[in-house]
């Protein structure tokens, strides 16, 4: 261990390419922004563990979470989000080639998907509160479902408003400079991470919860 | 998010440009300010919890002890044991960590300088949040018990009493709504929700730091021991406090929203709360202890004249302790009720934690092998830590074994056990790096009379303090309990360790008088005072506010050290030239720098931003009414616009590290 990491160092040292430092080679804001998601992973890992304990404990209520699930409603938003990280990536592209339009107008397509998907989860939680009758307080297996899900909904909140603030600026300043591409490139970074981690939640939480 | 400089208007404030008084703590970003102001404020809560430490000494003193209230007393000891670990050793060891890691691995700062920043204020208003439950915090009685006596009747709360009186652990339902009403246990669950976001930041700062900004020639495994361990707890607090972070919403929700997850009337789990808890805890102690071990591991070489024996294996020891600390969480647990297969897993995961530790501990033992011992003070605070860690370690290793276990859970044992880990190991490491690093911060050597004498009073006065309890906790005497009876005959040695407690007080006013002496009085430093191996004693003393001149060039472990030195033909250590006589020649002496240097300048926005944390806490804590939900709006508008307007505040100096977006996404957390 200890030789493979002087050696792949003394390689880098080998071919040149040192600045000032000695680095691997990762620009800081997006190595920041790498230790900042694994550490998100471990966040939704404790609240996806949380609802897997707590999923099933209905005690006495007669309302569960898994029983009022609307599969085709929900998979419909979550195909919503997963576009929207391809709308993300058409963004990063445009910016990559200089299509300042581009950018925009994907950057504007990615927020609204984005805010249909939060859409959804806020008519969704209006129907299992006042249709279905369950809380957050109902039972721990419903504590547990908005707790994750409401979480989860915060991200993608704060992310759309990243991406708006990204829009915001594009429009001021009649594009994004260089220094504005790493920034997208972060949001882009958070905005995929939000979407992975729906994948793990609607699988979870949705499709092996209803079997 | 960056404004460029033709819009300097669309600004809120000017960036701040001052360098000295007031106002240049406030705004400052520079690692080293910050590390200060981090050290200070630690001292301040290490002597608050001290003082806790010494109100439960003086009601253990005797039996039938009067001089505390049952009440007081829970919320002495919970106090104390948040204080010391949240408000004392973590925070110092940041200091520890702000003040060298630039200089250790020769660079300017850290990579977000301004991050850096927000990260202290973020913990400086956590800490004074959390503390300030002594004005607003409430307890009243537990559902179902009102009149039952040492039980709290509101009308006697005594200004103590009101504090968070559930353990340092908050073990639930005890610390629910039906168990701990009132708002006390509030104040912790979010105060540590906030100094967690601080640590956060500071965990991912601190990793780019060592990643991205080492000098040229600084690989991996030529970086200080201190470095390397700085660099295993960033990762230890990066993947641990998400898991704390997501039981304190729960612990919160149960207490403010209703939800159920500890509690056991509404089907939930009390338990989920433990395991949650030591996911976080253990690898917490390992939070705790690694920094010290990282500056035992700087101090012992250079006084024994001896290269750290086995770095590598130092180094891959420390990493190794971290990655065993997330699978033995449940030792704490082993009275609950775990199934007999997953008691024997622990046990043995517990039981390798021995073997790395055990690696760096003969290690270090080899390295003062046939040293010139130099007994300097910070020597013997390093030797202390070893000795007094090896207590600590083997007391830990007993309660692997799950019977042995079960006999002493909940017993003094236990608490010798911690402390002689804790208090043993960290801070005295932590003196150690003290009296090692002054000279650094000041220019001026602390007196060694006085740092002796400090020495061997807190080292008397600790093990009369923490050695006692092994005997008293086997003999069956329990902690978190506020008296005993005469007839358990545990009176003698409680006096025993009540006078070893100041003991430890006396040793720490001798620091606290050598500390303020010397830093007027003491003698000068000039550049090398302890013949030291490492970078950062190539600049003088105190470090200039650029650190380094012009960039070092490292080109060996202990790099200093062979600058100073050649080897004979037999292999012994020649003294080439003194120190001010080599460093002259350096074009990073410190001294004269070659071309301009840009630093990153000052800012408002940390601070502002950080202000409007424990607000939306107050709020939470009080929002069933109008003021707590002005109060999380106004928090909300202040944290929000001192991001948007820390997003657009000019740079001036492109070097700056400030990673607008990671950043708002860190606090989006």
């Amino acid at each position: 261990m200890a030789d493979v990491i002087e050696a792949a160092e003394t390689h880098a040292e080998d071919h040149g390419g040192h600045g000032e430092h000695e680095s691997f080679g990762i620009d800081n804001r997006k190595l920041g922004m790498w230790l900042f998601l694994s550490s998100e992973f471990l966040f939704f890992g404790a609240l996806i563990t949380n609802y897997m304990v707590y999923g099933n404990d209905t005690f006495g209520a007669t309302v569960v979470p898994r029983e009022i699930y609307d599969i085709p409603f929900t998979s419909v938003s979550s195909f919503v989000l997963l576009m929207s990280s391809l709308t993300m990536v058409l963004a990063h592209h445009s910016l990559a080639t200089g299509d300042q339009n581009g950018t925009r107008t994907w950057l504007l397509a990615t927020a609204l998907l984005g805010s249909i998907f939060l859409g959804g989860q806020v008519f969704e939680f209006y129907e299992f509160i006042n249709v279905y009758g369950m809380t957050l307080t109902t039972n721990p297996a419903s504590s547990a479902f908005f707790m994750l899900t409401g979480f989860h909904g915060v991200h993608v909140a704060i992310g759309v408003i990243m991406l708006m603030s990204l829009f915001g600026m594009s429009r001021r300043q009649g594009g994004l400079s260089e220094g504005h591409g790493m920034n997208l490139e972060l949001v882009g970074l958070y905005w995929h991470f939000v979407d992975i981690i729906w994948i793990v939640i609607f699988t979870i939480v949705y499709l092996l919860g209803a079997v | 998010m960056t404004a460029t400089a033709e819009r300097p208007s669309k600004t809120i404030f000017r960036r701040p440009e001052t360098t000295e008084g007031f106002w240049s703590w406030i705004t400052t970003v520079d690692h080293k300010k910050i590390g200060i102001m981090y050290g200070y404020a630690a001292f301040v809560f290490f002597i608050i919890g001290g003082l806790e430490a010494l109100l439960l000494r003086i009601q253990l003193a005797g039996p039938n002890g009067d001089f505390l209230t049952a009440a007081e007393y829970n919320a002495m000891f919970s106090t104390h044991g948040l204080t010391m670990i949240f408000l004392f050793v973590m925070p110092v060891s940041a200091a520890f960590m702000n003040y060298l890691l630039p200089l250790m691995v020769g660079a300017r700062d850290v990579a977000f300088p301004r991050m850096n920043a927000l990260s202290w204020w973020i913990f400086l208003f956590g800490a004074l949040f959390t503390y300030s439950v002594i004005f607003f915090g409430d307890v009243t009685p537990p559902l179902g018990v009102e009149g039952v006596p040492g039980n709290i009747d509101p009308s006697e709360q005594t200004l103590l009493g009101g504090l968070p009186d559930g353990g340092w652990f908050l073990y639930q339902p005890n610390a629910g709504p039906d168990f701990s009403p009132g708002t006390a246990v509030d104040f912790a669950l979010l105060g540590l929700q906030i100094l967690g976001i601080a640590s956060l930041i500071s965990s991912v700062n601190f990793i780019v730091t060592v990643f991205n900004m080492r000098a040229k020639g600084m690989r991996l495994l030529r970086m200080p021991v201190f470095i390397w361990m700085t660099l295993v707890v960033a990762f230890l607090l990066l993947f641990s406090l998400p898991i704390i972070a997501v039981a304190l919403f729960m612990g919160t929700f149960d207490r403010a929203f209703g939800t159920l997850f500890f509690q056991a009337a509404g089907g939930g789990d009390p338990i989920l709360w433990q395991h949650l808890f030591w996911l976080f805890g253990h690898p917490e102690v390992y939070i705790l202890i690694l920094p010290a071990m990282g500056i035992v591991s700087e101090v012992l070489p250079v006084f024994s004249r001896k290269p750290l024996f086995g770095y590598a294996a130092i180094v891959f020891a420390g990493g190794g302790i971290a990655f065993l600390g997330f699978g033995v969480w449940a030792h704490h647990m082993f009275a609950s009720a775990l199934t007999p297969v997953a008691q024997a897993a622990f046990g043995l995961s517990t039981m390798t934690i021995a073997i790395p530790t055990g690696i760096k501990i003969f290690n270090w033992l080899a390295t003062m092998w046939g040293g010139r011992i130099r007994f300097t003070t910070p020597m013997l605070f390093a030797i202390g830590f070893v000795a007094m860690f090896v207590i600590g370690g083997l007391s830990g290793v007993t309660h692997s074994v799950v019977p042995s276990d079960w006999q002493q859970t909940d017993t003094y044992y236990i608490v010798a056990h911690f402390h002689y880990v804790l208090f043993g190991g960290s801070i005295f490491g932590i003196f150690a790096g003290l009296y090692y690093w002054f000279p650094k911060l000041t220019g001026r050597m602390m007196n060694e009379a006085l740092g002796k004498t400090h020495f061997w009073i807190q080292f008397i006065g600790f093990n009369l303090t923490f050695a006692p309890m092994h005997w008293l906790g086997l003999q069956g005497m329990v902690r978190r309990t506020w008296r005993y009876a005469p007839e358990t005959n545990f009176g003698p040695w409680n006096l025993a360790v009540t006078i070893g407690a100041f003991t430890i007080a006396l040793g720490i006013l001798v620091f606290m008088f050598n500390w303020t002496w010397s830093k007027r009085k003491g003698v000068p430093s000039g550049l090398d005072p302890w013949d030291a191996r490492t970078i950062e004693w190539t600049i003088p003393n105190p470090t200039p506010h650029y650190n380094f001149a012009d960039n070092p060039h490292v080109t060996s472990l202990d790099h200093f050290w062979h600058m100073k030195y050649d080897e004979d033909d037999e292999g012994r250590a020649v003294r080439k030239d003194n120190a001010d006589e080599i460093v002259a020649q350096l074009d990073y002496d410190g001294k004269n720098p070659k071309a301009p240097i840009h630093l990153p300048n000052p800012s408002y926005f940390p601070i502002l931003m950080a202000a409007g944390l424990p607000l939306i806490a107050y709020g939470i804590i009080y929002h069933q009414g109008l003021a707590g939900k002005l109060l999380i709006a106004i928090g909300a508008v202040i944290t929000i616009g001192s991001l948007l307007g820390w997003g657009m505040e000019p740079l001036e100096e492109p070097h700056d590290g400030g990673g607008d977006h990671a950043e708002e996404m860190a606090e989006a957390h």
